[in-house]
This record gives C-alpha cells, sequence and structure tokens, in this order.
C-alpha cells in the first residue's frame, strides 16, 4: 500500500475508541469542578450584562425576551467553543506536548481510533457544557420545555462538527500559537454572523444569504425553537448541514493526523 | 513462517527498506532475535535505529521487506502483534495527569485486560519499579529516574513476550542507570526477550547477548560483544593523553602501533601485541597513558567513524 492510499483510505470506526474515551474523562473528572466553573461563568456572564443591560432596550427579540433569545444562542456557542478548544489546545498537549498518542498507539491500538475517542471526546465536552448553560438558563426561568433537552443531542452534534474543525486545525499546527487563526477566522466571524447575538435576518440580504453556509447558523436555526417550545423547521436540511460538516472535517483531520504522525 | 526465518525467532526482520523521499533511511536490514535474548541494536544518530522500532511495531509501512513479531506478520498484523509487546519509548511519555497505580492501569485498558488481572500485575508491577510506597502520588512529583522505571513497569503491564526499549537510560544519572539495568536483568532472568537500541557502550557490553550495529540503514556486524570485538579490533588498546599527545603519535606513535587515532588531545594505539607501544611510552616522560583491553566502544568507532552525527 502506497502511502498516499494509506492515509488516504476511509476512517476505521472500531470501538477500539472506548479506553481512550474513558481516558479523556477520566482526566476531566479530576478537573470537573473547574471545568464546569469555566464552562458556565463565560456564558452566564454574557447573558446577564447583554441579556439584562442590552436587553432592557431592546425588548422582544424573535418573539421572546432578549436573554432567552441570547441564552440559546449562548448554549450553540458555548458547544462551539468548548468543542473547538477541546480539539486543538487540548488534543495538542496529548498528541504533541505530553506524546499521549504515541504512548497509546504502542499498545494494540490504532491512530484512528485514538483519533475517533477525540473527535468523540470533542462532542462530549461539548455536551457536557450545553448542558451546563441549559441549567442556568432554566434557573433564570426561560426553556421550560421538554423540547430543550433536544440541545444536547444538538450540542453533541455541534461537537462533531467543531471538534473536527479544531482537530483538522491540531493536525498542521506547529505550535499553540497557530490556533489563532482558527478564533480569528473562523470562530469570531461564525459567532457574529449566525445569529447568537442578534436575528441574522437584520444583516443586509446578500450577508444573511452567505451565513446560511455557516454550520452555527444551523445550529442555532435548531436550538432556537426548541428551548422556546416549538419544533423546528426544516430539521433534516440543519441537522445534515451539520452531519456533512462533521463528517468532512474529520476525514479531513484523519488524513492530516494519519500524514503527520505515521510516517 | 517463511522458510528463511529461524524458527525460535520472536521478531525477525528480513530485508526491511523504509525510504522518505528520495532518502533511504533503512537499506535492506536483516537480523533474528531469539527467544530470551537480549539484543541490541547500535548505530549512531540518525543510523535508522528508530525507524526500525517504528517499522517492527507497524506505525510505519516499509516500503520492502518482510518483519514478523512474535508470530505475526508485520504491519498487516501489528495490532495483534503489539497484544504481546511492550515499549519503552526514547521520551516519557506517561499522564502527568494522573497517579502512578492510575498510569498502569489505564495503560492496561488499552489492551483490554480485566480489572482481576490488573489487581494482580499492579502491586507486582510497582515492586519491580521500586515504587511501591509511591502507588497513590501524582507523577508530577517523581524524579526522572522513577518515571523511566515506571514506564519500563507500565512495557510489562500486558506481559509481554517481547520488550522494546529505545535509548531506556539516555538522560539519567548513573545510579538511575543501574537500576533500568538490574530491572532488564532481572526481566531476562524471567525469559523475557528484549530489543535495545542504544548509544552507551557499556550498557550494550553489560546487558546484550547479541547486538548489531547499523550505519546509514544498513547493518555492519552482528555478533555477540566478544565476537565482534575480537573480529573487527585489534585486543589491545593503549590510550595517550594531554598536549604532547599529537607530536608524539606523528613522530612514533603511526610506525609503532598496527593502527592510531586521534581524536582531540587523545591517540587511540591499537595493536595484538602492547609492549612496543609501552617499552616506548615508559622511555619518554610527560606522557600520560592508559593501557587497557579493547570494547564495545573502540568496535563502534572503528565501524561508523569518528565525525559527529546529528
Amino acid at each position: 500500500m502506497s502511502f498516499a492510499t494509506k492515509i488516504l483510505r476511509a476512517p476505521e470506526l472500531s470501538l477500539r475508541f472506548v479506553p481512550v474515551w474513558k481516558r479523556n474523562l477520566l482526566v476531566w473528572k479530576k478537573l470537573a469542578i473547574a471545568s464546569v466553573l469555566g464552562n458556565i461563568a463565560d456564558p452566564l456572564l454574557y447573558m446577564l450584562a447583554l441579556g439584562y443591560g442590552l436587553g432592557s432596550f431592546i425588548g422582544n427579540v424573535g418573539g421572546m425576551p432578549y436573554i432567552a433569545f441570547i441564552g440559546t444562542g449562548m448554549v450553540c456557542q458555548s458547544a462551539m467553543f468548548t468543542a473547538s478548544f477541546e480539539g486543538m489546545y487540548s488534543a495538542f498537549s496529548r498528541m504533541h506536548v505530553q506524546r499521549t498518542w504515541e504512548g497509546i498507539i504502542n499498545a494494540p491500538i490504532a491512530l484512528d481510533d485514538v483519533m475517533l475517542a477525540e473527535w468523540i471526546w470533542t462532542a462530549s465536552k461539548a455536551v457536557l457544557s450545553t448542558t451546563a448553560i441549559l441549567v442556568v438558563i432554566m434557573a433564570l426561568g426561560f426553556g421550560h420545555t421538554w423540547l430543550a433537552l433536544w440541545v444536547l443531542p444538538l450540542g453533541f452534534l455541534v461537537g462533531l462538527c467543531f471538534g473536527a474543525f479544531g482537530l483538522v486545525m491540531n493536525a498542521l499546527a506547529p505550535s499553540y500559537d497557530f490556533f489563532t487563526y482558527f478564533f480569528t477566522l473562523v470562530l469570531t466571524p461564525m459567532l457574529l454572523l449566525s445569529g447568537v447575538y442578534f436575528p441574522v435576518e437584520q444583516m443586509p440580504g446578500w450577508l444573511a444569504t452567505a451565513a446560511t453556509v455557516l454550520p452555527l447558523k444551523h445550529a442555532i436555526d435548531l436550538a432556537r425553537p426548541l428551548m422556546t417550545a416549538r419544533v423546528p423547521e426544516h430539521v433534516v436540511l440543519h441537522v445534515g448541514v451539520l452531519l456533512a460538516y462533521a463528517a468532512a472535517a474529520y476525514y479531513v483531520a484523519l488524513v492530516l493526523t494519519r500524514r503527520r504522525l505515521l510516517k | 513462517m517463511s522458510a528463511n526465518t529461524v524458527s525460535d525467532a520472536v521478531l525477525s526482520v528480513r530485508g526491511l527498506v523504509k525510504r522518505y523521499g528520495k532518502l533511504e533511511v533503512v537499506r535492506g536490514l536483516s537480523f533474528d532475535i531469539r527467544r530470551g535474548e537480549c539484543f541490541g541494536l547500535l548505530g549512531p544518530n540518525g543510523a535508522g535505529k528508530t525507524t526500525t522500532l517504528r517499522c517492527c511495531l507497524g506505525l510505519v509501512d516499509p516500503d520492502g521487506g518482510d518483519i514478523t513479531m512474535v508470530g505475526e506478520p508485520v504491519p498487516k498484523a501489528a495490532r495483534a502483534a503489539r497484544i504481546r509487546v511492550g515499549v519503552v519509548p526514547q521520551l516519557d511519555n506517561l499522564d502527568p495527569d494522573f497517579t502512578v497505580t492510575e498510569n498502569l492501569r489505564i495503560y492496561g485498558n488499552y489492551f483490554g485486560i480485566d480489572r482481576a488481572t490488573l489487581d494482580e500485575r499492579i502491586p507486582r508491577l510497582l515492586e519491580f519499579a521500586g515504587l511501591a510506597g509511591k502507588a497513590t502520588v501524582s507523577l508530577r512529583t517523581l524524579s526522572g529516574g522513577m518515571k523511566r522505571r515506571l514506564t519500563l513497569a507500565r512495557a510489562q503491564i500486558n506481559d509481554p513476550e517481547l520488550l522494546i526499549l529505545d535509548e531506556p537510560t539516555t538522560g539519567l544519572d548513573p545510579q538511575a542507570r543501574h537500576l533500568i539495568w538490574d530491572g532488564l536483568r532481572q526481566l531476562l532472568k524471567q525469559g523475557k526477550t528484549i530489543l535495545l537500541t542504544t548509544h552507551f557502550m557499556d550498557e550494550a557490553e553489560r546487558l546484550a547477548t547479541r547486538l548489531a550495529v547499523i550505519d546509514h540503514g544498513a547493518l555492519i556486524a552482528s555478533d555477540t560483544p566478544p565476537a565482534l570485538i575480537a573480529a573487527h579490533v585489534e585486543p589491545e588498546v593503549v590510550e595517550v593523553y594531554g598536549d604532547e599527545a599529537k607530536a608524539w603519535a606523528d613522530a612514533h606513535g603511526r610506525r609503532i602501533a598496527e593502527r592510531l587515532e586521534l581524536s582531540g588531545e587523545t591517540a587511540f594505539c591499537y595493536a595484538r601485541d602492547p609492549r612496543p607501544l609501552l617499552d616506548d611510552l615508559a622511555a619518554r616522560q610527560g606522557l600520560r597513558y592508559l593501557h587497557r583491553p579493547a570494547n564495545l566502544e573502540d568496535l563502534f568507532i572503528k565501524l561508523t567513524g569518528r565525525e559527529l552525527r546529528d
């Protein structure tokens, strides 16, 4: 098998990823309190400051109080940030700095298994932070509907999407500094143009149209109705877009990581 | 197993070739490691040692040749082979977020070893590593030597038939190295097979039952350490030190010694009969010298040259 065929072959999906995923979970458990606080504090501040502060000028947006509007945006944003961060900084520590992956692939576990574990882990962490935010929103008196629980699997899907983006960056990164590009070029525009802080329809037509290619926009289009007890429209389209981004990015991440480590 | 493989080989490498672009890093390397021996793979930096190990573990695909490890063809059945192999990497990759015991337990999980077996094995391995009193401490508090011993213990979590050690004592102080060597000797007594790469000749001389010297990706020589020395190096060495060593070497040494090499301020004189050298040196004032039998270092330098490798 030539090197090109070897690195381009289809992803191997096996349950061998489980012990590696568990390893990450065990590390997280040790730092769980700090991690959860971190997950909550940031979006909570945004929600309170913008939601109550700005919200008092704005009133209702999209048929709900501004704090509820921004809260649903925060759920998706937090899933996006958590998974991206995990796919970049944390994965880079394990791959490059601590050489944890190197140790694991000396055991009967393949690099594909490690990557699958890291990918699922980024999404798992996204669910953890989504849960934390959801609890906060509910404590503030919003999102009291069974439909809101669908936000958790949605957080997983957003995690798969942005976790895979993060892993692409990880495979290319010479050092931690490299990840700044992703924040500037991807996450910040995503955050500002996907309807986290204001409805996308407020933007000029061309920009609103352009925003429809952003995965976060599709996540928010699902999350907002769910949090207000409505069944979202175009579920298949939105889920399909997120899945397509996730799968394509994971494949690219896997190929680049194989190229980096299996030579 | 193919016909030309030694039947009791734990690891058999036949005609291994690995290229990176146009650069051929391993060029037709062959060797066999028999059950119960400690096989040393020696070579200067960049000789292809680590690449060879990575090929054996199935982490990189060779461009040519055949590898059979613990009876499994590699890379085809590399994962099945790695179930019965333990690895000590060149650079530590222990998990800094876990305690000593957790490191062993979690590594055991990667092999799918059940809890009861781990419960039974881990105390023994901690005992082996001299870390029984450190079972629950964080990894960050361990010294470099302790981490190496833990890595060696971790490599045995699956009770492997073959241990692959990539420069296991690089960066350790003499005391810590001796502890690692004791551990390795203990493993050999238990009947384990060891593949060891090193560029410490005293390490190879103490531990290896057989060794292979490789350079530029090819095998230069392979045999037991004494047989290699006997075959390639004159048995007696006189080292002459000091400012005057070079002048003496040019004026007299080269004529008297069978072979003489200068390295810095030392002249290495090789001979079957050292007496003419010693007589000449004794007659002169102010030259310091040492007479000793030839060792692996002499062999290594003879075979791979004195120039610096990086």
